[in-house]
């Protein structure tokens, strides 16, 4: 056998991590594509103006204080008739800065909307990994559970949560703890998804060699559903949670526009929508505009990023 | 001299990526005259599929013809309209795929699925397309036809799906019948019955047919003449017995070496030292050349087109056993 | 076969006494129903009454069968708000949603499947980009926007359409419709329109994927390879096949436009059920939450059911094994 010529070798591991993660097919997709960039841009972008709403808004729209009922109805731009004061997006029937209502109105929204999600991700992973792994009754009930709820919307699922949680608490408790229970109410109507999700990927991580053989040099159950399953069936799980997190954020903008979702004491942008619409007919319009927009960038972006993201993780695509 | 059904002139197939543009087929050049059988080998991602496909016309976006031409009876088919080639498929060409189950619409019974067949192409009316679905169901071993032709495809075993599949790429009468490995996703007591199936059948008719397959075995038993193929490119191509008995390429000696074979006894199969490089990175000169115990420097430079030898061609500039 | 459609009805009858269980739950334990009924000036002898009337002195079981009982026949107790008894005030609007509700969902399937046929089959022209983004806002946008733009544009700005209410409704028999005069026409265009939007997006975009799922598979290849015409490959092999899954989605979905119809009818202030529920929770109004959520149950449940044994008529598969 004569000496034939070797093919130059590239040594892979030589490369840095991170010029890996950044020359890899997800992130040129990412790079290449405008869409993803500008709805991560928005995101970023109104989540900084949330986080640092204290440090950013003009005015603190919640302290009586501070505000002058004089101010009431400014047009935005143009100076207050009686008192002078020019306000960026006018004013609404109250004095209050619209432009610093938002900022605070986005912080609840996405506070929530996060929140929730969060909550949801974490009670449906437990129990899809429960589910898919022990199986059994335990995977009955809990899909058998899921079940049921599914054939509800979940948005009547929150309102009755909402509903039954406000008929328990003493009245002057209710402003205090709405947000918190809007939070668990629209968690545990989101949790479904992730859980039969993560329950059929465990299924068929369960019977793959690496799980026996965990099992065979003495690892647990919860250990395994840890360490091992759970890295495997996180891709799935990180589009649901993008997707509903939108959903989150439109739900809770929705129940508080029906006054029974966020107290007045701290609106979010659903609050402040329901309010702008009664100014409709009589022309102040930006009362109801702003905050209006403000909503649909968010849930816009955030839904972007979602189905991106999906087409992005989907092998089948490729 | 009869007119090749089937005629191939250095077609080359495309594919633009973001790592630059691949070439599954390279230049493939070959003839399927009437009647005979030529068998297209290699290894998966050797090309053969998508040159199938390509005669066709069926390649998926963004792949597409980069060069030379398919001729059928004489005349191009590679340049057609949409319109016009879909007059060509199941009439003049017909393609029968791998997987019999995925191959069958699984809400519409046979029976409609091959009238709708023969309505498109001959033009029956519905009684007189049903009675020939019947005839098409009997030639092909579906025992009972006349009952079977409304059951649904669920209701068939693997064998008499593949069967069914026969039945419904030649119901128009091709004169080519392009086969991609249709014996692969079945059992391999059912695989020699399908094959014999396929081989009379088309024999009955004078087909020319295109079979592509990696299984040598299947090759020994039905084809005429064979092709190999690798990288895209055509090693070697001649009658069976020669190919197979005294291949010429290096690439196919070391395929014989490492095919189990009754008349070998129980020696040693020997393994090509490493595995066919990716389209995305192909050796300069002959794609072989890396694995090949007989190269020299001149492979690693040209690609040899393929030359006349003996009763087939080779594309080496060392074939083995040359005087 | 048999078999199955048992199981499904058992199944279903589960899951409405498990309702019914939370229904009844909310009604004995939410605040006190005496407290709730009874105003300030009340004795001991009243409450004691009550207690009896109500049967609040047995035991659960006893009270929660005597309540389905009574939700089985229709009674649901008495309007903690109005006064009234539950079930007359539903019937009284029960009407105004089911007519809502039966526009929105036409107009969500008709233009949902159209459009989704449409832009799978004419998958890279540039009407189907179009239209993709713009399906994008429409889920994105949450209903109550949709509606209050509706009515900002055609309403304040262009005065074309009513901004709320039913306008004139007829009274055939017990049912009030919109349907017979020019005003309640008109009431009806920007609701249902709201309404069906986020169905109709929902299932153009399900269709178009599950299409674009199909026209990939080995038969559409097959059938292409055949020579048959892309009219025969888009409509019937493909269609049908994509039809299978996105009935059980979108028969699901229509279901829930009866519930969505709260949040359309609180924009327009639609006088329909839906509103009536969400004025029950601001007031904690227990016996109508309880009997709206039953009854939205039974219709679910029903929902679910029919669109299972319908996959039966389709798919020629699950007859035979009656397996699931």
């Amino acid at each position: 056998m004569s000496d034939f010529p070797q093919p130059a070798a590239v040594k892979p591991a030589e490369q840095g991590r991170l010029t890996r993660l950044w020359s890899s097919d997800f992130a040129w997709a990412f790079r290449h594509s405008p869409v993803a960039i500008c709805s991560m841009a928005v995101v970023m972008l109104l989540v900084l103006a949330a986080v640092f709403a204290p440090l950013i808004a003009p005015h603190d729209p919640f302290n009586p204080a501070t505000l002058n009922l004089m101010n009431g109805f400014t047009a935005p731009g143009t100076p207050n008739a009686f008192t002078g004061e020019q306000f960026w997006l006018g004013t609404d029937d109250q004095g209050r800065d619209v432009f610093s209502t938002i900022l605070y109105g986005l912080r609840i929204s996405l506070f929530v909307g996060f929140a929730a999600v969060l909550l949801a991700l974490v009670i449906g992973v437990t129990l899809g990994l429960i589910a898919g792994y022990v199986g059994g009754w335990p995977e009955t009930i809990i899909m058998r559970s899921a079940d049921v709820q599914l054939t509800f919307p979940s948005i009547l699922v929150a309102l009755l949560i909402f509903g039954v949680a406000k008929g328990f608490t003493p009245v002057e408790y209710r402003d205090q703890v709405a947000i918190w229970v809007l939070i668990v109410a629209i968690g545990l109507s989101d949790w479904v998804q992730f859980a039969r999700v993560v329950r059929g990927a465990t299924l068929v991580e369960k019977n793959k060699e690496y799980v026996q053989a965990a099992r065979l040099i003495g690892r647990t159950g919860p250990a395994i559903m840890l360490r091992h399953i759970l890295p495997n069936v996180l891709s799935p799980v990180l589009v649901i949670a993008t997707i509903s997190l939108a959903l989150a954020i439109i739900a809770e903008a929705t129940l508080s526009f029906l006054g029974v979702g966020a107290p007045p004491t701290q609106p979010s942008l659903g609050n402040l929508i329901r309010i702008g619409q009664g100014f409709l007919f009589s022309g102040e319009w930006w009362i109801l505009l702003f905050p209006a927009c403000t909503l649909l960038a968010l849930a816009l972006s955030v839904n972007l990023m979602g189905d991106w993201l999906r087409d992005a993780l989907n092998p089948r695509l490729k | 001299m009869n007119t090749p059904v089937l005629q191939l002139d250095a077609l080359s197939v495309e594919i633009p990526t973001r790592h630059g543009v691949l070439k599954p087929v390279d230049a493939v050049s070959w003839d399927i005259a009437k009647g005979e059988i030529l068998g297209v080998v290699g290894e998966s991602g050797a090309g053969k599929s998508m040159t199938g496909n390509a005669v066709i016309g069926l390649l998926d976006r963004p792949a597409r013809i980069s060069g030379g031409q398919v001729l059928l009876n004489g005349k191009r088919i590679d340049n057609l309209t949409p319109a016009e080639m879909r007059k060509v498929r199941g009439r003049q060409i017909g393609m029968v795929f791998q997987d019999p189950l995925t191959s069958l619409n699984p809400l519409l019974t046979i029976g409609d699925q091959l009238s709708e067949t023969i309505d498109a192409h001959l033009h029956l009316g519905r009684a007189a397309a049903r009675q020939r679905a019947i005839a098409a169901l009997d030639e092909v071993g579906i025992p009972a036809a006349k009952d079977r032709i409304d059951s649904y495809p669920f209701e068939f075993s693997g064998g008499m799906r593949q069967r069914v599949v026969i039945a419904l790429a030649l119901c128009a009468e091709p004169s080519l019948v392009i086969a991609d490995e249709p014996t692969t996703a079945l059992d391999v007591s059912v695989q020699a019955q399908i094959i014999a199936l396929l081989k009379r059948i088309c024999r009955d008719r004078g087909a020319a047919v295109m079979l592509v397959t990696h299984d040598m075995g299947v090759i020994a038993e039905t084809a005429d003449r064979v092709a190999v193929m690798y990288a895209g490119r055509l090693a070697e191509i001649g009658p069976v017995a020669q190919v197979l008995g005294a291949p010429r390429h290096p690439y196919t000696h070391g395929l014989m070496g490492a095919t189990p074979l009754a008349s070998k006894g129980r020696s040693r199969l020997a393994q090509i030292p490493g595995a066919m490089p990716r389209l995305a990175a192909l050796p300069k000169g002959c794609a072989f050349h890396p694995r090949c115990p007989k190269a020299q420097n001149r492979c690693t430079v040209d690609p040899r087109p393929t030359v006349a030898d003996g009763a087939g061609r080779v594309a080496c500039w060392f074939p083995m056993g040359a005087p | 076969m048999i078999a199955y459609i048992l199981r499904r009805v058992f199944q279903s009858a589960i899951v409405l006494l498990i309702v019914g269980l939370v229904a009844f739950s909310m009604f004995r334990f939410v605040g006190d129903p005496i407290d709730n009924m009874l105003g300030q000036e009340r004795t001991m002898a009243d409450v004691e009454r009550l207690r009896v009337q109500l049967g609040l002195d047995q035991p659960f079981v006893v009270q929660y069968f005597k309540f389905l009982g009574n939700a089985a026949q229709g009674n649901f107790g008495v309007s903690y708000r109005q006064g009234r008894p539950v079930a007359t005030i539903i019937r009284e609007r029960a009407p105004a949603t089911l007519e809502l509700a039966a526009v929105s969902g036409a107009l969500a399937i008709i233009v949902g499947i159209g459009l989704g046929v449409f832009t799978a089959i004419r998958r890279h022209g540039i009407a189907s980009n179009l239209i993709m983004s713009l399906s994008l806002i429409g889920v994105s946008l949450p209903t109550f926007l949709i509606g209050i733009l509706l009515i900002y544009l055609f309403s304040v700005e262009l005065d074309l359409l009513p901004s709320f209410g039913r306008g004139e409704t007829v009274m055939i028999g017990d049912w009030s419709t919109g349907f017979l005069t020019e005003s309640g026409l008109k009431a009806l265009i920007l609701p249902s329109i709201t309404l069906g939007l986020y169905q109709m997006t929902l299932i153009m975009r399900l269709v178009r994927s599950e299409m674009l799922e199909v026209l990939r598979m080995d038969y559409i290849r097959f059938a292409r390879a055949r020579g048959l015409s892309e009219r025969l490959v888009n409509f019937r092999h493909a269609l049908k096949n994509t039809l299978v899954p996105v009935i059980t989605v979108t028969g699901l979905q229509l279901g829930s436009i009866i519930a969505f119809a709260i949040i359309t009818e609180t924009v327009f202030q639609w006088p329909g059920v839906g509103l009536l529920f969400i004025n029950a929770v601001q007031f904690v109004d227990i016996p109508v939450m309880a009997a709206y959520l039953m009854l939205i149950s039974v219709m679910f449940v029903a929902i679910n059911l029919i669109v299972d044994l319908l996959y039966f008529a389709i798919d020629p598969r699950l007859r035979i094994d009656g397996r699931h």
